[in-house]
């Protein structure tokens, strides 16, 4: 069954939220169980409450909590689908809410523009926070469609998650109709859904769009705009995309969570024009300065995150304000390339791993000396994770397959009892030495 | 063992350790519907390439993404043979 909500039912101030009005000026933690009340909570709450803590879906009751003492909470709003769907729309407070077109004409309820604070992951397991507001996430984006045509937009992505939540505010920003995607919803049913819906600008990582060329898309599918974010999109996939929706525009854009978004590229081709980096009139038509420093990407942007919160955080940005997209580069002739990700942190089908963290579980067995977890390539997600093992005691197992087979499912089962699927190794080896920098660091490889 | 049927194996392997429930397995299979998500195809590719040293999605030379498991397993029998 499909929920929908009419962009003119919240101008005039509707709300399903009794209590909307005791979250004037106060830190709320948003955590419901859906996107579509997220949505619509999003835009209640911005001019209302002083900082909208937006989570993402799966934290554990654990990170919840160190999210909400990080961020200094004083409200949460969580929502069952099953009272959203019986709920009636109830009245009727004046919208602040600068997100939609001809919103905040009022003066606004918060002393001033409402923090907007994301997660992103973080080495130690605990999610990072990251401080926005509604200008440096949506500032760059069209009120109304440039071409006058109607937008019908979706994603793939939940929208409580950066690449999601970009899309969410193009649509919302322009009043364009959004079509959310369903976690447990087949991917050729969500396309139809999408093509029945006149879906004409659509986003996902490379990895959905992988899934989604292999579901092979409805006939009658026919977006105008076909983009792609979160990973490094590879030639193959623009290649495939191009070839199942010969007129879409097929982009791919740069864009991360600290960083906002970084630009866009519509020439098919994989990588970036060099031009970006070298033309410095390019800052003016785009308000965001690209440089390349120690072979990594730097972006300064209006768009930036202003700071992290919490005690142990490090700056966002350097001193010129630009922040380490932590992305190599490689530079051949005209166009830069991504190679991979500076300090090893993985990309998983666009989800982050951290070695870290991973290598924290199981160096938690006191048979183990030292693990090494990295990247192996892997063409459907990017990249997966595997983990070298060192023995605390070289001589265990040396001549027992059986044992060393045995430790090596001990290891991986703690691995699955503490992190989400996609960080736990998919194959992990035991090995007599993992390799060391002169400092006695880990060396890590750095794709 | 034919490569159809590692083919098989590596499919089954990988749903049972990612507790997934796979569909019945035939030719006409759509990939996108049999029960295994993105990371387990991704396990799924990563330890055929251990099995039969071969990776059919590395060569791009305009590589069409297989629809079923079928076009999945004829990906396989006309790799080039590891050198």
């Amino acid at each position: 069954m499909e929920a929908s909500v009419a962009f003119s039912d919240l101008v005039n101030g509707a709300t399903f939220f009794d209590r909307i009005g005791d979250l004037r000026n106060r830190a709320v933690l948003l955590a419901t169980n859906d996107q579509l009340s997220t949505a619509i909570a999003l835009i209640e709450l911005d001019g209302l409450a002083r900082r909208i803590v937006l989570c993402t879906p799966e934290l554990t009751d654990e990170q919840l909590s160190s999210v909400a003492a990080t961020a200094q909470t004083d409200a949460i709003v969580t929502h069952p689908t099953d009272k959203l769907m019986g709920h009636p729309f109830a009245i009727r407070s004046r919208m602040a809410s600068r997100l939609l077109p001809g919103g905040g004409r009022s003066a606004s309820d918060a002393a001033s523009p409402t923090e907007w604070i994301l997660l992103t992951s973080g080495t130690t397991g605990m999610p990072k926070l990251v401080v926005h507001s509604l200008e440096s996430l949506a500032g760059a984006l069209p009120r109304a469609p440039e071409d006058g045509h109607t937008r019908v937009w979706s994603t793939f992505y939940d929208i409580r998650r950066y690449g999601g939540l970009q899309i969410y505010l193009r649509a919302v920003r322009s009043a364009s109709s959004l079509v959310l995607s369903n976690p447990s919803e087949p991917l050729h049913e969500f396309m139809a859904r999408a093509a029945a819906a006149g879906v004409t600008h659509i986003s996902g990582t490379p990895t959905h769009w992988r899934r989604a060329l292999m579901a092979g898309p409805p006939r009658n599918f026919a977006p105008r705009y076909v983009r792609l974010s979160g990973e490094i999109a590879d030639q193959a996939v623009l290649d495939g995309l191009r070839a199942a929706f010969p007129t879409a525009t097929i982009a791919h854009a740069f864009a991360s969570t600290e960083a906002g978004v970084g630009f866009d590229v519509n020439d098919g081709r994989a990588g970036f024009p060099a031009a970006f980096i070298d033309d410095v009139h390019s800052h003016a038509a785009t308000g965001v300065d690209l440089k390349v420093s120690d072979n990594t990407l730097r972006i300064r942007s209006r768009r930036n995150a202003l700071r992290y919160l919490g005690d142990a955080s490090s700056p966002i940005m350097d001193g010129d304000g630009f922040v380490d997209t932590g992305d190599l580069v490689e530079r051949l002739g005209d166009r830069y390339y991504f190679r991979g990700r500076h300090g090893g942190v993985i990309n998983v089908g666009g989800l982050k791993v951290y070695p870290e963290e991973v290598e924290a579980v199981i160096n938690a067995d006191p048979r183990v000396r030292m693990s090494l977890v990295r990247a192996r390539r892997n063409p459907i997600t990017g990249a997966i994770v595997v983990a070298d093992v060192m023995l605390a005691d070289p001589q265990l197992f040396r001549d027992d397959p059986v044992g060393r087979e045995q430790i090596t499912m001990q290891l991986l089962k703690a691995c699955r009892l503490s992190l989400p699927s996609h960080k736990v190794p998919t194959s992990l080896r035991l090995v007599d030495a993992l390799p060391l920098t002169p400092t006695g660091k880990l060396l890590r490889p750095n794709a | 063992m034919s490569i159809r049927d590692t083919v098989y194996a590596v499919f089954r392997q990988v749903a049972e350790s990612q507790d997934r429930t796979l569909a019945p397995m035939t030719d006409d299979l759509r990939l996108t519907e049999c029960g295994l998500d993105s990371l387990s195809f991704a396990i799924v590719v990563a330890s055929l390439e251990d099995e039969l040293n071969t990776d059919p999605f590395a060569s791009s030379d305009g590589i069409t993404f297989p629809n079923t498991l079928g076009d999945f397993v004829k990906l396989y029998e006309r790799a080039p043979a590891p050198i």
